[in-house]
């Protein structure tokens, strides 16, 4: 196939009445901003913070994602979570996979900004094509984890009782600090993938590739709320992570043992789930399972009643 | 549609005296005193003290319990480790299903005297005991005890593995039902045990412990302790100690929660819960009033999942009330030990007085109330059928969690309605749905944020059947399939 674009570009530097440029074009600046109910905001607290690699070349002013701007996210959560926890498991499968596709179709961005944080581009490619992969790995499990951890129970009285996984809410999510996307994909993809809806903090020194993630959920047919991303410091938003009494459960992928202590206490005050990944090398097939997807689930269990019909003893 | 009968007054009243049927006390012989159950034998305990449990019906001092403090929890602890490391971990699952299978048989051999036991010490109507709580709890270690050797098939693709020592605190509502819903799925996940009853409630448990030991157990596998918080409290901050096990309230279950925070332990918390019982206009009126009433009153009231929050579609509110209160007349609240008795005795003084509290804010709150005109023993611990009408959906008897007999009612005209009505609860244990439309049944069991619902039934449990709360009323399930996974490590990759 002709390469368009290649051509095009051809023709404009040739005789067509455009002169080409003395110097080097500015390049526009993207501006990295929080991503709360589907839209893009800047942090209500003005704040902000450099983001650097370890050259020490400038990458980004990112928002310094303040209290106010997590509640807020938690509201967007808990409006999001009645329709995308009632869609069809179908639907879900779709839209996941959906984000897959956004995401292999601006893999050169992220590619891209992981160099600029410190990788090499073996690994930046690496890293990107795992990502996408996961995402297809659980847009498959959308609408099958429910059949392996369902169950039909024999009771002995006549009554029909089932049980199977609900979403358990609003989860808020401190993603994996070392890693820019795959950390974050990882953990994001399997509480979605379940229904629930949740508020990610991620890594505060690699933040590029949070915000550019947030624009391919936002292409991607997940509802605003679904998926809100803050950034900023851990030390700063954990206790409001952990102590919030509209957010159901909290995962944390970081090793600091104080930090756990923190999350488990406060998050005592309204019985919150709490899931420590502490150990996973996410790049892995371990940090892949459908039982990352019953962590943030319930077991609801249904009784009725059968009727026993007399005389029915020889089968129909 | 068939205009319904509303002028039918059921009429029960000579029909329904019924003379005296009490339950004999002979197949039951209560020690004087009991020590703990540690390492196999019944050892008396360090601190030199014990407590008297006593018959909540009658006041009368039934035994004398050991009062385990830390230096007892300690002992337990080792006794479980030890076993854990030398008997129990090593054993074969096929091997360690057989122990189980025995104690399920000698619970049920011994059925009638763990019934009148249950019932004297715990004041619930020996109807219940005999044909709930003692076959339940039988059939519940059943259940587990041919889950020991068939473990890999419950999680796909994994390899389950026992935690250690389980650390299992149980209430007072359910002690011998409880404790096998603790005991069971640990022993059959390779767990050993540390359980302690309520203090209110400890002799079954220790009965259970008698059976345990002529089970022949390999010793320190199960170990039984009394005592009150304060014992429970040294269980839950044992350092050896791998899962905790509560089933209370949910102040003990937050409690529970922050002291372990960042130690690792895990945990299952089966706490409170405000269940809604909703009926619609369609459903068969009869059979929901009998649900509600088994609902509520089911053991006194004294049960986490009770239907304590009723939602009535408004247009048949008046045919709900009328039938619900003619049927409240008609429950006998009484001797315990009387095989005709519906509603027994308030577990203790502190429930009692928890309950009276409740319905003094009721009346306070404007609440108009409606109580059963039946005669009450003169002695012992008991409160009649209560039902409020006229509530909020912000009063606090239609928020907090009594936990006795006591009912609130309210109206409800659309289907969102009921469901944001019901769901405005920081619980999640249990909620109940009457009508004759199936497609509505599934709506609503759907929307309702509950670990059980119960559609056109109500206070039901099996074995076989995942039980526990949503939100603020837990986590982990027990029985069932689920109920196994609060007791394994699933790891599948070591870094």
């Amino acid at each position: 196939m002709e390469n368009v674009l290649v051509k095009k570009d051809k023709q404009l530097s040739s005789g067509n009445g455009v002169e080409k440029p003395l110097q080097k074009r500015l390049e526009v600046l993207k501006t990295y901003k929080l991503y709360i109910g589907g839209k893009f905001p800047r942090t209500e607290s003005g704040r902000y913070y450099l983001a650097e690699n370890k050259k020490g070349e400038k990458l980004a002013n990112m928002c310094l994602g303040s209290r106010k701007d997590f509640r807020e996210a938690v509201v967007a959560a808990r409006n999001a979570f009645g329709d995308w926890g009632s869609r069809s498991a179908f639907n879900r499968g779709q839209i996941l996979y959906r984000i897959a596709e956004m995401l292999e179709g601006r893999k050169a961005q992220f590619i891209d900004e992981i160099i600029k944080q410190d990788n090499t581009l073996e690994e930046a490619k690496l890293e990107v094509d795992v990502a996408i992969d996961r995402l297809i790995y659980y847009a498959g499990w959308c609408d099958k984890f429910q059949q392996i951890y369902s169950a039909v129970n024999p009771v002995a009285s006549s009554h029909f009782n089932f049980s199977s996984p609900e979403p358990t809410g609003v989860v808020s999510l401190i993603a994996p600090q070392n890693s820019s996307l795959i950390g974050m994909v990882s953990v994001i993809a399997p509480i979605i993938a379940g229904g629930n809806t949740c508020i990610v903090l991620p890594s505060f020194s690699k933040p590029l590739c949070a915000v550019t993630f947030a624009e391919v959920l936002n292409s991607s047919d997940l509802p605003g709320g679904v998926v809100n991303i803050i950034t900023g410091k851990v030390k700063e938003l954990l206790p409001y992570f952990s102590d919030h009494m509209d957010v159901n459960a909290i995962a944390y992928c970081e090793k600091n043992e104080e930090d756990k202590k923190l999350i488990q206490d406060k998050a005592s005050l309204n019985m919150k789930r709490t899931q420590f990944y502490n150990t996973k090398n996410w790049l892995s097939d371990q940090g892949q399972s459908p039982y990352f997807i019953m962590d943030f689930q319930e077991i609801k269990t249904t009784w009725h009643p059968i009727e026993n019909i007399g005389g029915t003893k020889g089968g129909y | 549609m068939a205009k319904r009968n509303n002028t039918l007054k059921l009429k029960f009243d000579n029909a329904r005296k019924l003379a005296p049927a009490p339950e004999s006390r002979s197949s039951a012989t209560i020690d004087a005193r009991y020590n703990l159950f540690i390492d196999g034998k019944f050892t008396p305990p360090a601190s030199k003290k014990y407590f008297a449990t006593t018959n909540p019906a009658t006041d009368e001092k039934l035994s004398e319990v050991a009062d385990a403090n830390a230096a007892d929890v300690d002992k337990a602890v080792k006794a479980a480790r030890n076993a854990y490391n030398k008997y129990w971990k090593k054993m074969p699952g096929k091997e360690r299903g057989k122990y189980i299978y025995r104690i399920a048989r000698m619970v049920q051999e011994r059925a009638r005297e763990l019934a009148v036991v249950e019932t004297l010490d715990g004041g619930k109507p020996i109807r219940e005991s005999r044909d709930f709580d003692v076959p339940t709890a039988a059939n519940h270690f059943f259940y587990y005890a041919g889950w020991a050797d068939k473990l890999p098939y419950a999680f796909p693709d994994r390899k389950p593995t026992p935690l250690g020592v389980a650390a299992q605190i149980i209430p007072w509502n359910f002690p011998l039902l409880m404790a096998s819903w603790k005991i069971a799925p640990a022993l059959a996940t390779g767990n050993t045990v540390v359980l302690k009853p309520a203090e209110t409630t400890p002799l079954t448990a220790l009965l259970l412990a008698k059976i345990i030991q002529e089970a022949d157990l390999p010793p320190g596998v199960v170990n039984i302790i009394t005592g009150a918080g304060a014992t429970g409290a040294a269980m839950v901050n044992h350092p050896d100690v791998n899962k905790i096990a509560f089933t209370g309230s949910t102040d003990v279950g937050k409690i529970i929660q922050r002291a372990i925070a960042g130690t690792g332990k895990k945990a299952t918390l089966e706490l409170g819960g405000k269940a809604a019982n909703i009926i619609f206009d369609d459903a068969p009126i009869d059979q929901a009033v009998e649900g509600v009433v088994n609902g509520i009153f089911f053991n006194q009231g004294h049960v986490c999942c009770a239907g304590s929050r009723l939602y009535v579609q408004e247009s048949v509110m008046k045919e709900v009330m009328r039938k619900l209160k003619d049927r409240l007349e008609t429950l006998i609240v009484g001797d315990p030990m009387d095989k005709n008795t519906d509603i027994g005795a308030i577990n203790s003084k502190q429930q009692y007085d928890q309950i009276n509290k409740y319905i003094k804010i009721g009346l306070n709150e404007g609440a108009e109330m409606f109580q059963s005109s039946c005669s009450l023993p003169k002695k012992g611990l008991f409160i009649p059928p209560t039902v409020f009408t006229n509530v909020a959906q912000s009063s606090r008897i239609t928020q907090e969690e009594i936990f006795g007999p006591v009912l609130t009612v309210q109206t409800f005209r659309t289907d969102d309605e009921v469901i944001e009505k019901a769901n405005n609860s920081p619980y999640g244990l249990s909620s109940g749905v009457w009508t004759d439309k199936g497609s509505k049944i599934f709506n609503l069991t759907t929307k309702l944020r509950s670990g059980v619902v119960w559609a056109n039934t109500f206070n039901k449990f099996d074995p076989t059947s995942p039980f526990g709360g949503y939100k603020e009323s837990g986590y982990g399930r027990e029985g069932g399939l689920h109920g196994l996974a609060p007791y394994v490590s699933l790891e599948k990759f070591e870094e």
